[in-house]
């Protein structure tokens, strides 16, 4: 797939993922717009997986860390064919196998189940240190949340992937600048990110989290730093592509009523046009 | 015969942990042991210099340590994590929960050192909440095996079982109480001794203390039954009922708070299938005092003859 072709894709996934918010009448959609273009650009030009096969040994993995934007991994998975596409409708629903949060009982393609912040990476840095010691190629990616890097956990697994080499990790931090509350910078000011990873001794590039040729050159082979894990920060929007939602600390898990769902469609559908 | 074990030569089940340990890593290459700085404590020297690279310490960090486990299980290996227990399960009882538990992975939680068995290093390193912490998780079994045999039954038992589990090691000595040869079957008690007047139930140190006081009874002529309940979940509901219905009364002892541990899983199948008088013996809900692990179970009422007051007590409850 081209840039272009993933950028279309991803605002698709973007219009599902909205629609699906308004008719369950819950969901996280301003962490769900700003991780889309990171998913997309994973599942349809970077990792090696079997939609047929989720459970084959040398699949690529990703762990999504900021588990409560499940809902654009689900959209995701469904056009990767993981799951039918009409189940996206069953989100939240009564015994609907797509929860709030991922399970990979239930949902196949999820690897771990997240919810509590902090917790992927350390599961991350496992799955890596496994593929270190079979002599096996296949990477490990995680997403976490920008606010959820004040999770002690995830610099407990930050300093040992980097002891333990694990190059074939990559950490892509969805770098929204918002947390569920109140913006980073007036909570628990991590930023700026990058210096932090790299005294941690890892390899680490910023890129636009919404610019497809940086998010897929960031993430291919080829810009992997031997003997170094790495970590992308991806400078992203919360709510990007919707107007009144980007940026807007206001999003975080709010709802659409139908006037704001209608303009929102519009919006992602004109950028399209 | 007043002691059953007088003379009887006392062992450290962390060496049988890791003897079994280290030979079924020599069969199984996927065997990995995960931990926290702890290969002194947890006794993982030998398994280090036998597979240097299967032995993955990262360092003080149990949160990481547990997700750790969790993402070699991922990646297809059988990851022992091993920590002294207070750490393991209170520091990273989030990502048991999450990691383990709730995502069903093939991790085997070893707590070393659990019960008091740190003695004089006081509350923070001692655990006697972790029964009731993991018992309160599904998928997660909870295990405290009595003795060097039984501890490497377990062992082999969890690596040969896909699942997390929870073992629960001590580190103070015991005498053999299973033969040699034993297996360890998950909820399932052992009938260590025979008897109708009442029934103790007793696992990890407590078990030769339950076998002492039941000797000490049978100078009384009481004669009790002596059931090793290493399995706290799933528990032998089987054995429990029939404890009751032909003893009548049933004494618990634990290495563990009265709150939600070995005693509570017993009175929970007590109270729904045959309710009889029960007496539970375990840390009555504090913080223990500075003394030994053994000298904390005398003064909390588990010395053998304090427990076989108890139990005389107990029977005059009796219906």
């Amino acid at each position: 797939m081209t840039p272009e072709n993933l950028s279309e894709l991803a605002n698709k996934i973007r219009r599902r993922d909205l629609q699906a918010v308004f008719e369950a009448g819950a969901g996280h959609i301003g962490g769900e717009m700003s991780v889309t273009d990171l998913l997309t650009a994973l599942y349809f030009k970077i990792m090696q997986v079997e939609p047929q096969n989720p459970s084959a040994p040398l699949r690529d993995r990703l762990v999504l860390s900021k588990g409560h934007t499940a809902l654009a991994l689900y959209v995701v998975l469904a056009e990767k064919g993981f799951i039918p596409t009409e189940e996206i409708s069953t989100f939240l629903q009564h015994n609907s196998r797509l929860n709030g949060h991922p399970n990979r009982m239930k949902v196949p393609g999820v690897e771990t189940n997240t919810g509590p912040l902090g917790h992927g990476l350390p599961v991350g840095v496992g799955m890596a240190k496994a593929a270190q010691l079979n002599g096996e190629s296949w990477r490990t990616f995680v997403i976490t949340g920008d606010g959820e890097m004040q999770e002690g956990s995830n610099w407990e697994a930050i300093m040992a992937a980097a002891q333990f080499k694990l190059d074939n990790l990559t950490l892509i931090i969805d770098h929204n600048r918002l947390q569920q509350g109140a913006r980073l910078a007036e909570t628990n000011n991590l930023a700026p990110l990058a210096p932090k990873l790299e005294a941690f001794g890892w390899a680490v590039q910023e890129i636009d989290g919404h610019d497809m040729d940086q998010i897929c050159t960031a993430l291919s082979a080829e810009s992997i730093t031997h003997g170094k894990p790495k970590c992308i920060v991806a400078h992203t929007n919360k709510g990007h592509g919707i107007s009144f939602m980007s940026d807007n600390v206001a999003w975080h898990h709010k709802v659409p009523n139908e006037e704001q769902y209608k303009q929102a469609m519009a919006e992602l559908e004109g950028a399209m046009a | 015969m007043i002691n059953p074990f007088e003379g009887a030569k006392l062992h450290d089940c962390r060496d049988a942990f890791t003897s079994v340990l280290e030979a079924l890593g020599s069969k199984n290459t996927d065997i990995v042991a995960v931990c926290n700085d702890s290969v002194g404590s947890s006794k993982l020297g030998g398994f280090r210099d036998k597979f240097p690279e299967r032995l993955i310490n990262v360092g003080i960090a149990e949160q990481n340590m547990v997700g750790v486990g969790a993402g070699l299980a991922n990646g297809g290996k059988i990851p022992f994590v091993c920590a002294a227990s207070p750490f393991l399960t209170g520091r990273a009882l989030e990502q048991i929960k999450a990691d383990v538990a709730y995502s069903e992975t093939n991790v085997k939680l070893v707590g070393i050192s659990s019960g008091m068995a740190y003695g004089e290093l006081g509350p923070t390193h001692h655990s006697i909440e972790d029964f009731a912490w993991i018992r309160a998780l599904p998928n997660v079994p909870v295990v405290a095996p009595a003795d060097r045999n039984e501890t490497a039954a377990v062992i082999k038992w969890a690596a040969a079982t896909t699942g997390g589990c929870f073992l629960r090691l001590s580190r103070v000595g015991v005498p053999d109480l299973l033969p040699e040869e034993h297996v360890f079957e998950l909820g399932k008690a052992n009938l260590l001794r025979e008897g109708n007047d009442l029934t103790l139930i007793a696992n990890g140190v407590l078990t030769h203390r339950a076998l002492m006081a039941a000797a000490l009874l049978e100078k009384d002529g009481i004669n009790a039954r002596v059931l090793n309940m290493a399995s706290v979940r799933p528990i032998d509901e089987t054995a429990i009922v029939s404890a009751a219905k032909d003893t009548g009364a049933i004494l618990t002892c634990e290495e563990h708070t009265t709150f939600g541990g070995l005693g509570s899983a017993v009175a929970e199948v007590v109270v729904d299938q045959a309710p009889v008088p029960m007496t539970r013996l375990g840390v009555p809900g504090v913080f223990a005092h500075t003394a030994s692990a053994n000298t904390l179970l005398d003064d909390y009422g588990m010395s053998p003859e304090a427990m076989a007051e108890s139990a005389r007590a107990l029977i005059e409850r009796k219906g």
